[in-house]
């Protein structure tokens, strides 16, 4: 059954098309991503599903619920949670939680079985102001927040910026039990390896969304040869390798480069002498498997 | 004061009696690429401040740019440069104002302010923006903006606080890309982020763990003194440690 629907969605802001007719379905009780650069149209999708501004054109259903004309019993059933931290940092953090309760007509103490994992971490600073907080656990704060009421769909928007690799891995973990407790979740990110974790993945640019789909069939759609290249000068290989001739494109990652080559390439053993007698050493090149990041970067740089 | 850009020992900051940075030390060579990583509420920003001269330890000394952390902190601030995710620019000026706006707070001289804002947009292929409202720009536009003003007076050092949180992948990448650029004309750059990828980008990187650095080396270095495969895993290890929020 489906849970969102967005039919032929478009939003214009002054003369920047923000959306441009998107479409998705997302299931229910589906991880749903959704990745694209800043700017891409992500933050727009959500908050005209989550029924905080208007579409210019299209229609959306959440639950069933138009955002438009049902936006007071939508509220009710969604749980939304901005990339900019939007809490009263006044508020210690259990008065914020129970302000949220309040506001969507329910308490802590009946909420609490949803967000009890989380609340732990919380709870030995629940007398502290919000915004003396760490970034972690803002964010953590926030989620208990969009949770109180028990929503059925669960809209976050990069709820993982500015949060340390713990406990992002934390963070992921809670999403994944609240999948399994059969809440729709519509979240998007800039970390690729998070991205690998939903269930569907839709990328947008410039408004318009260019494929939803898993993060296996992306991952297998790649359809180029992959390689990775090291040597013991990382900063100058970058330009030095984009120069050879057949290479595509050459983007750092992590400990090596890696770069896409067409056919006018000659070979990483051809590379790897050219790179030798331009002074560098410890050389590496070898093919390799695509990770989500890569398949990112090339329907970006396409 | 010999050819570190920074030097600091047992650096110490309480508030009443909770202890934000705990006795660290260590020195970060001109030109380097020095990787500041930690939790959330591990210390970090408190200690980036004492090094930016804003604010002052408890117990501890040093020196940045040359300059004692504890008596020339004004001497400390006209030598770097500071950009940080949550704010770099105004975004009701527009891209060449904030540009003439920090130029000017830094004394780069009138007469070098307009060839030297050419140039800068030049290379970030931002000429056609050089009227467009700072608040209107893609925050990944944004960031190489603010990294750019950040470099403009050719500071000895510049600090990142998170430079790339919340930036797409290939914009994270354009933005190490002018990382690289700045630190082979000499600029020492000391950055935080919560990307393990763009760990290994820095020469060296040292991990914090409630107020103490409890790591620190090149990532290679660092992956085979932990066993870890990448830092990522050497983050989780170490990281999972640490008891307080």
């Amino acid at each position: 059954m489906d849970s969102i629907i967005a039919e032929n969605i478009s939003k214009t802001y002054g003369t920047v098309k923000a959306l441009k007719e998107v479409s998705l379905t997302v299931q229910k009780g589906e991880l749903f991503g959704l990745i694209g650069a800043d700017g891409a149209g992500k933050t727009t999708l959500f908050r005209i599903l989550a029924s905080l501004i208007l579409p210019d054109a299209g229609k959306a259903s959440v639950e069933g619920l138009d955002p438009v004309s049902d936006y007071r019993r939508l509220r009710c059933i969604t749980g939304y949670m901005p990339g900019r931290f939007s809490l009263y940092g006044d508020l210690t953090v259990e008065e914020n939680i129970r302000f949220y309760a309040t506001v969507f007509g329910t308490t802590l103490e009946a909420g609490r079985v949803l967000i009890d994992d989380i609340y732990k971490q919380l709870e030995p600073f629940r007398n502290r102001a919000a915004s003396r907080l760490s970034g972690g656990m803002k964010q953590k704060l926030a989620l208990c927040c969009a949770l109180i009421h028990s929503p059925s769909v669960l809209f976050l928007d990069e709820p993982t910026t500015g949060v340390d690799p713990v406990s992002r891995r934390e963070f992921w973990l809670v999403l994944k039990h609240l999948r399994e407790s059969g809440m729709t979740v519509m979240v998007s990110t800039p970390y690729m390896e998070e991205a690998g974790q939903c269930g569907r993945i839709a990328f947008i640019k410039e408004g318009s969304i260019l494929y939803s789909e898993t993060p296996g069939r992306i991952v297998e759609s790649f359809g180029e040869t992959l390689y990775a290249v090291s040597s013991d000068r990382m900063h100058t290989l970058l330009d030095d390798v984009r120069s050879f001739t057949g290479i595509k494109y050459c983007y750092s990652f992590g400990d090596s480069h890696h770069f896409v080559v067409d056919e006018s390439f000659s070979g990483e053993k051809a590379l790897a002498g050219y790179l030798a007698g331009i002074g560098y050493g410890n050389i590496t090149v070898k093919k390799i498997q695509p990770t989500m990041e890569d398949c990112y970067m090339k329907l970006s740089l396409r | 004061m010999g050819e570190n850009a920074i030097e600091v020992r047992n650096l110490t900051k309480r508030f009443g009696d909770f202890t934000a940075v705990d006795h660290i030390s260590f020195t970060v060579g001109k030109g380097e690429i020095f990787g500041f990583l930690g939790a959330n509420g591990a210390g970090k920003s408190t200690a980036m401040k004492i090094l930016c001269g804003l604010s002052l330890p408890t117990e501890g000394e040093g020196t940045v740019a040359g300059y004692d952390i504890l008596k020339e902190t004004e001497s400390i601030k006209k030598s770097i440069g500071y950009m940080s995710q949550r704010f770099s620019l105004y975004d009701d000026l527009t891209v060449a104002e904030n540009i003439r706006l920090y130029a000017g707070i830094y004394g780069v001289s009138d007469k070098e302010i307009s060839p030297r804002t050419d140039k800068v947009l030049a290379n970030l292929d931002f000429t056609a923006e050089k009227n467009t409202m700072v608040g209107s720009l893609p925050l990944g536009w944004k960031q190489k903006l603010a990294f750019s003003v950040a470099v403009f007076h050719h500071p000895k050092i510049v600090f990142l606080d998170e430079p790339t949180g919340g930036v797409d992948p290939v914009t994270r990448r354009q933005f190490w890309e002018m990382i690289y650029k700045t630190a082979d004309k000499g600029i020492t750059v000391f950055v935080t982020t919560h990307y393990m990828d763009e760990a290994e980008y820095c020469d060296r990187v040292s991990i914090m763990v409630d107020g103490r650095i409890e790591a620190l080396g090149s990532p290679s270095a660092l992956k085979s003194g932990f066993g870890a495969n990448n830092m990522d895993d050497v983050f989780q290890k170490l990281a999972r440690k640490a008891e307080r929020g």
